[in-house]
């Protein structure tokens, strides 16, 4: 059990060491799309407008976290392992180590962890420099940033699963494209589900940014806890895990 | 004497490929192994059953006196690997490679110090250890490959194609360090389209084409079984043309009795390009 934790580190240390060269550069790229979101959509159009009952600031900041969240996570952590494995094959380093598959998994999404992580506490300072109104306590604060580094886990998982599944530089700036830069749009980030015909509404509920916005949301907002949500979420990440387990050993045919 | 690789029928096939055809092997602990084989030939693939990264599509294969299918953790901890393509982290230093290598390989931060310290040392890389991987010239590169692959001192390392891309030096360098490794007790397996790597570097050496396990043996004997002495002559612009023979005095022979219009007549002892041809049709080339 010791080992299990001590090879995840060692997973994660590599890629650590390396974010520890370019951690300036790799942030404040990652920042900038979000920030010209919550300027333009937030601080710009949607001043006056009301959303569910709150400004549209107001609902549009933790939107902005969860898809910052969502696509820094999620390339974090499947842009450097797709290189690895596909052009230096130094992923087939670990896959010959006694390092286990969960902890390969695991170790390979902390890094998304990380770097969603900073990023989208970034973005949440910036929103709340926007709106200091959303700080209501600390209780909040806490679960709202446990929800968040939750989304960056499960997001990060995506990453790895993709990256893992995907055996071509194409394959994964076509999913990019395809996939995930409509979801960052859809998923109730920049507008609430509720002004949805029903059918899309049911559609975007099989997509866990969906979940994850939804959450943050109402944490920072007060509304009661969506514990659906929750649950999808938690589902999410079981789904993506086991899509990462199925993808080692696929990659051993 | 046991028998650090051993395959019985492995087969691999990717399609219609028949990457490895029915392979037979068995090395002994102790050895020097050499693959020896021209492109496609299947010895990359070998290598990837050998090390489980590839799992085969039928056949027994045991590394280390472990089964590679149900004890590949077994197997995982007492092979090094240095892959074909350089596949050291080129963003880091050769000592945080080094350092990965040995945490993955589950070396306590002591002897992750003093091993690295010791190997660095062992490859005359101690001066560049700070140095960016990227920055380092190939044949360093490569060194700092093996010592990561060293580093939790694996009873048997694999070496796929090491000596691609080195000048002649750094090659017989390398050569010299595969010797003092194998006579520390690592058995060795390796690759190569070099045929004078085969030649002067290899306890035994198999020949592979096709996925198939050609001949196998000492590389004196595979010279012998086609004949010591070759005569290569050259009729017209054609083809070159080998005949073999067990000494120089029957080639002289057949060399007398040849017709006139034959313009260049060689006559050499043979090597291993020679065995190849033979038995294959083919040269082995590095193009
Ligand atoms: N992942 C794969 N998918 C499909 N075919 C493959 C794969 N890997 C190898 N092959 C095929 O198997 C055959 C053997 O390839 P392999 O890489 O083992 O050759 P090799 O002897 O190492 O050659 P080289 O000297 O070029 O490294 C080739 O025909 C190759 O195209
Ligand atoms: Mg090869």
């Amino acid at each position: 059990m010791m080992n299990i934790f001590s090879d995840i580190y060692s997973v994660f240390w590599l890629d650590l060491r390396n974010m520890q060269r370019h951690w300036k550069a790799t942030i404040a790229t990652s920042l900038v799309l979000p920030l010209l979101y919550l300027v333009a959509f937030g601080y710009g159009l949607g001043r006056g407008i009301d959303v569910d009952g709150f400004s549209y600031l107001a609902f549009v900041i933790p939107g902005i976290v969860a898809l910052t969240a969502f696509s820094t996570s999620f390339n974090g952590a499947s842009s450097k392992l797709q290189v690895d494995k596909m052009f230096y094959k130094s992923f087939d380093e670990l896959l010959m180590s006694p390092v286990s598959s969960y902890a390969i998994i695991i170790g390979k999404a902390l890094i998304g962890v990380v770097r969603g992580g900073i990023s989208a506490i970034a973005i949440y300072l910036a929103g709340l420099a926007l709106a200091p109104t959303l700080l209501v306590n600390t209780q909040v604060t806490l679960l709202f940033l446990l929800l968040m580094l939750l989304s960056c886990f499960v997001f990060a998982l995506f990453g790895v699963m993709v990256a893992l599944l995907i055996s071509s530089h194409h394959g994964m700036s076509n999913f990019s494209t395809l996939v995930i830069l409509p979801m960052t749009f859809l998923c109730g980030t920049f507008f609430s589900l509720n002004q949805l015909p029903s059918i899309a509404k049911v559609v975007l509920y099989f997509l866990p940014l969906t979940h994850s916005a939804n959450l943050l949301r109402s944490t920072m907002l007060c509304l009661p806890f969506p514990w659906l949500s929750f649950a999808g979420l938690l589902i999410f990440g079981a789904i993506f895990f086991a899509g990462c387990l199925f993808a080692l050993k696929k990659s051993s045919v | 004497m046991t028998d650090s690789i051993y395959t019985e029928n492995l087969c691999k096939n990717y399609g219609s490929v028949k990457a490895i055809d029915n392979l037979n092997l068995s090395v002994p602990d102790g050895e020097i192994f050499g693959f020896l084989g021209p492109n496609g030939a299947g010895k990359t693939t070998t290598i990837r059953v050998l090390t489980t990264l590839t799992h085969p599509t039928s056949g027994h294969v045991s590394v280390g006196g472990y089964n590679v299918k149900y004890e590949s953790d077994a197997v995982k901890k007492v092979i090094g690997v240095v892959q074909q393509h350089l596949s050291l982290d080129r963003d880091l230093t050769v000592r945080e490679n080094m350092e990965f290598h040995a945490r993955i390989q589950h070396l306590n931060s002591f002897k992750r110090k003093q091993r690295i310290a010791e190997l660095l040392e062992y490859v005359e890389l101690t001066e560049y250890a700070d140095k960016m991987v990227d920055t380092l010239s190939g044949g360093m590169k490569k060194k700092a490959a093996i010592v990561c692959s060293l580093i939790h001192e694996p009873k048997l390392l694999f070496l796929d194609e090491p000596t691609v891309g080195l000048d002649a030096q750094a090659r017989r360098r390398l050569w010299d360090f595969v010797r003092r490794l194998n006579k520390d007790g690592t058995t060795i397996f390796l690759t190569t389209h070099y045929i004078e790597e085969a030649e002067v570097l290899c306890d035994r050496v198999g020949i592979m084409h096709h996925g198939q396990l050609i001949n196998v043996d000492t590389p004196a004997n595979l010279r012998e079984k086609v004949g010591s002495i070759v005569v290569e002559t050259l009729v017209g612009n054609k083809e070159t043309h080998y005949q073999f023979f067990v000494n120089r005095d029957a080639a002289n022979h057949y060399v007398k009795g040849l017709p006139s219009d034959v313009k260049t007549v060689i006559i050499r002892e043979s090597n291993l390009e020679d065995v190849f041809i033979e038995q294959t049709g083919e040269k082995v080339g590095d193009q």
